[in-house]
């Protein structure tokens, strides 16, 4: 007899061995970081034979190897990060204190993206190889290819210092302006692109044809019958794009000095607070995963015939 | 033919990249009548009936000459608004597949009843009402529960029934068939004629059918027009064109039907191939394949005889 759960759910399940396995890779890199990790976790202090054993035993690090490997996997599997070096708090609360001002920040820089990428992606898809498409794929092209902090800097010059229209600073939503357009511009690009070419394939289907020959308008059968068809490779690269972001914009972050993961990162490198470090990987790569089987799920909602496909 | 036509193609001639495809290609259908245009694949059936409704992709495609009367209302000189108007309202269309000619992504519910709600101006409950009476009309069983299903989840036959609610769905004048049955199982080719057929006399919509098959259209339809690339070559009432084909292009095409010859043997075959839209000469273009060509043949084009037996032949069958 064979067990048929819904397809939701044998997704949902099928992201358990890969958690899993990330877990363990994380465990195994840290492994391979150079020095005694208790002298790192008292800073570089010196202290006695004693003491050090001591500390040892607390963080359990006199265990054999796969102890500490089992260990570290329950731990993970119950949110339970750790603390950080130099602070001495929980982890978990830690990068819980900083994940709004990256997530603010993940869904600005969104909100443009798609508003743009998808605007200049149907008008360069609707008429391949016309001026629009020319001009916007060049924009593009730029858009893509400049890098975030130059981009940041010339808008903090041009719209905050120069003309003065928002501020560069702060918490209030007029700040999450211009580092969210520095972000929504670089996903506006690779976005218009995908869009461009899947909406140029879905155009020549024969559904497409059906469609006009029903005597649809043309923004029935483009925002319809076309996107509805288009919009799976968008979402995919939108999604990973917001995985990415919600474990922080490394250097838009600094650049308009916001307080989120991405600059606790840099900071946590820097003053080699493994945990701090640690969780923020797990945290990352959990966040990555989790966004993964949400598109997943949205694949099905949009294509039914993914939702029957047999697993 | 006293009646005005419902359909009249006049002097139709479409070019490819500049290249013709089509030329001069005229002919009528009366309201209520079927018609059957009958080619090699390449001969410009296709092109004919995506020029009638105007869909024929632009560029490559051109419309360089001719006149699209539906109803007594030229074609050619209509705007998009109402283009869209005739489209799935008073001219429904069916494809050759089945397959990839509903979109996978929408339930076939959805699909039907969207022409309903876009020309009857129907809100959600009424068109879906509609739309279950008409699955059940082309015979999709069950039809309520048929609606929140999706196409990838129905037989080519029964997709090719929802194509047909689709096009129906208004109640059209005119049903363009484009090779309706050809990507499906023999068996259910049949049923779906049967439905066109069923349906078409109880519409009283007329038919452009659209095939290769031969068969098909001596069953099927009241008036064949044969096709030779990208030229109308004969057209006469079915009975008489079957009877006594006078096209020596016709004459060949028939006596490759198996029924026209004894089981076991092989079929003959018409030697050569359709020349391409370039290689296209000055005189009858099926002269280099006719084993009755005259010398003229190869120079001078016949012209087109008039009705009720068209022809465009030096040399014809008796």
């Amino acid at each position: 007899m064979t067990l048929r759960m819904p397809w939701f759910l044998r997704r949902i399940l099928g992201i358990v061995p890969t958690l899993f396995l990330t877990w363990s890779i994380v465990f195994g890199v840290l492994q391979l970081i150079p020095g005694d990790p208790v002298m790192l976790a008292l800073g570089g202090t010196p202290v006695s034979d004693e003491i050090l054993d001591n500390e040892r035993r607390r963080l359990g690090l006199d265990q054999p190897i796969y102890v500490q490997y089992l260990t570290f996997l329950k731990k993970m599997a119950v949110g339970d990060l750790g603390n950080g070096y130099s602070s001495k708090q929980p982890v978990s609360e830690m990068i819980a204190a900083r994940v709004r001002p990256s997530l603010e920040l993940a869904l600005g820089g969104l909100l443009v993206g798609i508003l743009l990428g998808v605007a200049l992606g149907i008008a360069a898809g609707l008429r391949p190889h016309g001026w629009v498409d020319t001009a916007t794929m060049s924009t593009a092209l730029v858009g893509v290819s400049l890098p975030s902090f130059w981009i940041g800097m010339l808008l903090i010059y041009v719209f905050g210092l120069q003309l003065e229209w928002v501020p560069i600073l702060g918490d209030g939503i007029d700040a999450l302006i211009l580092p969210s357009i520095t972000i929504g511009l670089f996903l506006a690009g690779g976005l218009a692109r995908l869009i461009r070419s899947a909406l140029i394939e879905t155009m020549t289907q024969d559904y497409i044809r059906t469609a006009h020959s029903k005597g649809l308008s043309t923004l029935r059968i483009v925002a319809k019958h076309a996107m509805r068809n288009a919009i799976i490779p968008p979402i995919t690269l939108l999604g990973l794009q917001f995985a990415v972001l919600i474990g922080g914009a490394v250097v838009t972050e600094r650049v308009f000095a916001r307080a989120g993961l991405g600059s606790m990162l840099i900071d946590a490198v820097l003053t080699k607070d493994i945990p701090l470090v640690q969780g923020l990987v797990v945290y990352t790569t959990t966040a990555y995963i989790v966004i993964n089987l949400l598109l997943e799920l949205l694949y099905g909602i949009v294509d039914p015939r993914i939702r029957s496909r047999r697993a | 033919m006293t009646e005005t036509p419902l359909l009249a193609v006049e002097s139709l001639s479409v070019a490819m990249d500049g290249v013709p495809v089509l030329e001069d290609v005229s002919f009528s259908i009366a309201p209520g009548e079927t018609l059957g245009l009958v080619g090699e694949s390449g001969c410009g059936k296709s092109v004919t009936a995506l020029s009638i409704m105007r869909l024929l992709p632009d560029p490559p495609g051109r419309i360089t000459d001719g006149r699209i009367l539906f109803d007594g209302v030229d074609m050619m000189s209509l705007d998009l608004p109402a283009l869209r108007a005739i489209r799935g309202d008073r001219i429904g269309m069916i494809f050759q597949e089945p397959m990839t000619s509903l979109n996978p992504v929408f339930t076939i519910g959805d699909q039907i009843g969207e022409s309903l709600i876009v020309h009857r101006g129907l809100g959600g409950a009424a068109a879906r009402a509609e739309t279950t009476r008409l699955l059940d009309l082309v015979g999709i069983p069950a039809a309520r529960n048929q609606l929140n299903r999706y196409p990838h989840e129905l037989s080519g036959g029964q997709r090719q029934r929802v194509m047909i609610a689709i096009a129906l769905a208004c109640r059209p004048r005119l049903l363009i068939a484009d090779e309706p049955t050809t990507a499906l199982d023999v068996t259910v080719q049949a049923q779906i004629l049967d439905l066109i057929g069923r349906l078409r006399l109880e519409f009283g919509m007329a038919v452009l059918l659209i095939t290769h098959d031969l068969g098909v259209v001596a069953e099927f339809c009241d008036r064949v027009a044969v096709m030779y690339a990208g030229r109308l070559v004969e057209e006469a009432p079915s009975a008489r064109l079957f009877a006594g084909p006078r096209h020596r292009y016709t004459e060949a095409l028939l006596h490759t039907m198996p029924a026209a010859n004894p089981p076991g043997r092989k079929l003959p075959s018409i030697s050569g191939a359709v020349p391409a839209p370039a290689d296209r000469g000055a005189g009858c273009i099926f002269a280099p394949r006719c084993g009755f060509a005259l010398p003229r043949c190869a120079t001078e084009l016949p012209p087109l005889e008039a009705p009720p037996h068209r022809l465009r032949c030096w040399n014809p069958a008796a």
